[in-house]
């Protein structure tokens, strides 16, 4: 009977098909460390947004006069109100903790170098799509920082020649920032954003389904048909998609039920650290939710320091560095483009940081440094000294490259070994 | 029917011309998506330049308009006052108006159009309160600044600003009151909200 009924649904819909494809019958590297779960964890986050989303959007008023007010209501009257929004609010946070990692996990790995260009390209996007939904998601409560972070971050467009006041017109919907812009604002943080990061997030996926995981080693796990011997192709059952292009070397395991178990493991550290923070630092000494947005939005008062959240604090840096406006804002962007251009910067053929050159690993913990560096002056207010240092760090910044750049081209590497298990 | 040759350079007129005619019905659907963003017409009624006649205004005297829920003031300066902007510049923090709180036309000593008369946002930068205007030596009393007998002194936190809207040293504010654009219809009229370099 449950027989009959599961090939009754597999002749109409490929659920058994795809299971198999991309879980059970999917060959994961073996040796897959730590860094490997924050894929994992940012899928859970981002279900965990949209669930705790969906239901703030239940008791939250997207007025200027009713939203404010409304989202007091949420934390004061609502029945665990105020967890589903520390929940939301800490998930915000969260996601970029998991990502930053996440993203950090592929520079030090080569996960972006051939042939995962693509793959690292949508996650640049979903990366940019994030940081927007984000932005705007934080203008909702409509508190002093809503409202002073929205006026920084919409007069950045201002400064694009010739069309960038009329731009700022159209983006906000009147002459200053107003309800139109918090409507408008909610309608893409809660309908247009969210799917545009769950197709690009299901796009990442199959991506990577089709060039495979890479591994902290950076050895490809597929070879050639014919190359292996019955002896060195893996025992595990791997799916025909795989198995008819390519012999599967004895270093990988299912993933499914083995690398989600793993998963699973890391699932319960973090929700060890995210409860930790909902239920006693949601605020976070002002990091995750600021206290100037504990008032409402005021267009005549400015608060004394406007500082974006955390997670945008290394570009705001970066953004203050450059003394002219226009410059700022197209030397912002170029710290994230270069980013995306990582798969063409770096010439390198190794992949990962074990087998490359000591300058290779010194280049990236620099940066890592430098970047957080970067988010501690743009989150913090402004000093003589900060100003010079933001500087100093933006040309680390953009050094990493130009240094990864050159050094790749006849970079002296390690012999990667053949095989994971060898 | 079947065995009539293909006719390549018609199928790829056909397909050209039917692309762009999608293509162009595209960009027509777009439109009215694309302009709804624009500010509404009570946004823009709200928001929309107001004319104010100054051919009654007293030298000395100040007058304010609304202009986008701001108060919008218009002073028609004298000689005396022109001269003692002229002097003053030791005691602010921006006299060269570098900061961007003014329209290009108005960064000059006057931050104005004409020397005689200034309009400026009235609110103070520090915190949104609105100054008081002193004039003919209340301001060198009240607010305390010896030698500057006009000026606006902001009542909440003690800001001082010179009758060029530019602050003075060591107060809250951190910088110059706003000077919005603007322009001049005629001599008697001006036009609040909109000024020549961006009209």
């Amino acid at each position: 009977m449950w027989k009959n009924l599961l090939e009754w649904i597999e002749y109409r819909l490929p659920l058994q098909r795809v299971a198999n494809m991309h879980a059970i019958q999917y060959p994961a590297p073996k040796n897959m460390n730590f860094w490997y779960v924050f894929g994992f964890l940012a899928t859970i986050v981002l279900v965990n947004q949209i669930l705790t989303g969906i239901w703030l959007t239940m008791n939250y008023v997207p007025s200027a006069e009713g939203a404010f007010a409304s989202v007091e209501y949420i934390m004061r009257e609502v029945e665990y109100g105020d967890v589903i929004r520390y929940m939301h609010s800490t998930g915000a946070s969260a996601f970029f903790v998991v990502v930053y990692l996440h993203m950090f996990r592929g520079m030090i790995y080569g996960s972006y170098q051939k042939p995962r260009e693509l793959l690292w390209l949508f996650g640049m996007f979903i990366y940019l799509a994030l940081m927007a939904e984000a932005f705007m998601g934080y203008v909702l409560p409509w508190g002093q920082m809503s409202y002073w972070g929205a006026q920084v971050i919409v007069s950045l467009f201002g400064a694009i020649p010739v069309v960038g006041p009329d731009l700022v017109v159209w983006l906000q919907g009147d002459y200053v920032i107003s309800g139109a812009t918090l409507n408008r604002f909610f309608a893409l943080h809660v309908i247009a954003l969210p799917l545009v990061i769950v197709i690009l997030v299901f796009l990442h996926i199959v991506a990577l389904h089709e060039v495979g995981s890479n591994n902290p080693d950076g050895i490809a796990i597929k070879h050639p048909k014919g190359s292996l011997s019955e002896d060195e192709k893996t025992k595990w059952k791997i799916h025909e998609y795989y198995t008819d292009k390519y012999d599967i070397a004895d270093d990988v395991i299912p993933f499914f039920p083995h690398i989600v178990l793993k998963d699973l493991v890391a699932f319960c550290v973090f929700l060890f650290a995210f409860c930790y923070i909902v239920f006693y630092a949601p605020e976070m000494g002002g990091k995750f939710l600021e206290h100037p947005n504990f008032e409402i939005a005021n267009p005549f008062k400015t608060p004394e320091h406007i500082f974006p959240v955390w997670y945008f604090t290394p570009f705001y840096a970066i953004l203050k560095a450059v003394p002219h406006k226009l410059a700022g804002v197209i030397m912002m962007f170029l710290a994230i483009i270069l980013l995306a251009l990582l798969p063409w910067i770096d010439r390198g053929k190794v992949k990962s940081w074990r087998y490359r050159c000591g300058l290779h690993k010194v280049n990236l913990i620099v940066f890592a440094v430098v970047f957080i560096f970067l988010g501690y002056l743009g989150g913090t207010p402004q000093a003589e000294w900060k100003i010079v240092a933001s500087q100093i760090a933006t040309v680390m910044y953009v050094m990493f490259f130009v240094l990864l750049f050159i050094y790749s081209k006849n970079e002296k590497t390690k012999p990667v070994p053949e095989r994971i298990s060898k | 029917m079947s065995n009539t040759p293909v006719d390549n350079g018609r199928r790829r007129f056909l397909t050209v011309t039917t692309s762009v005619v999608g293509a162009v019905g595209a960009v027509g659907a777009a439109v009215p998506f694309v302009a709804s963003w624009n500010p509404s017409t009570r946004a823009k009624a709200a928001g929309a330049d107001v004319q104010q006649d100054i051919s009654k205004l007293e030298p000395g005297q100040l007058i304010s308009v609304k202009w986008r829920s701001k108060p919008v003031w218009i002073v028609r300066r004298t000689p005396d006052i022109l001269s003692e902007l002229e002097n003053n510049t030791d005691l602010l923090s921006d006299p060269e108006s570098q900061e961007d709180q003014q329209p290009e036309f108005a960064r000059n000593t006057f931050r104005s159009l004409k020397d005689e008369y200034l309009v400026l946002v009235g609110i103070c930068t520090h915190l949104g309160c609105s100054p008081k205007f002193l004039k003919d030596g209340d301001f060198a009393k009240q607010a305390e600044v010896e030698g500057v007998n006009n000026g606006f002194f902001c009542p909440c936190h003690g800001s001082k600003f010179d009758m060029a809207g530019r602050v003075f040293k060591g107060v809250p504010a951190p910088s110059n009151l706003q000077v919005p654009p603007y322009m001049f219809l005629d001599d008697n009229t001006i036009l609040i909200g909109s000024s020549e370099e961006n009209a």
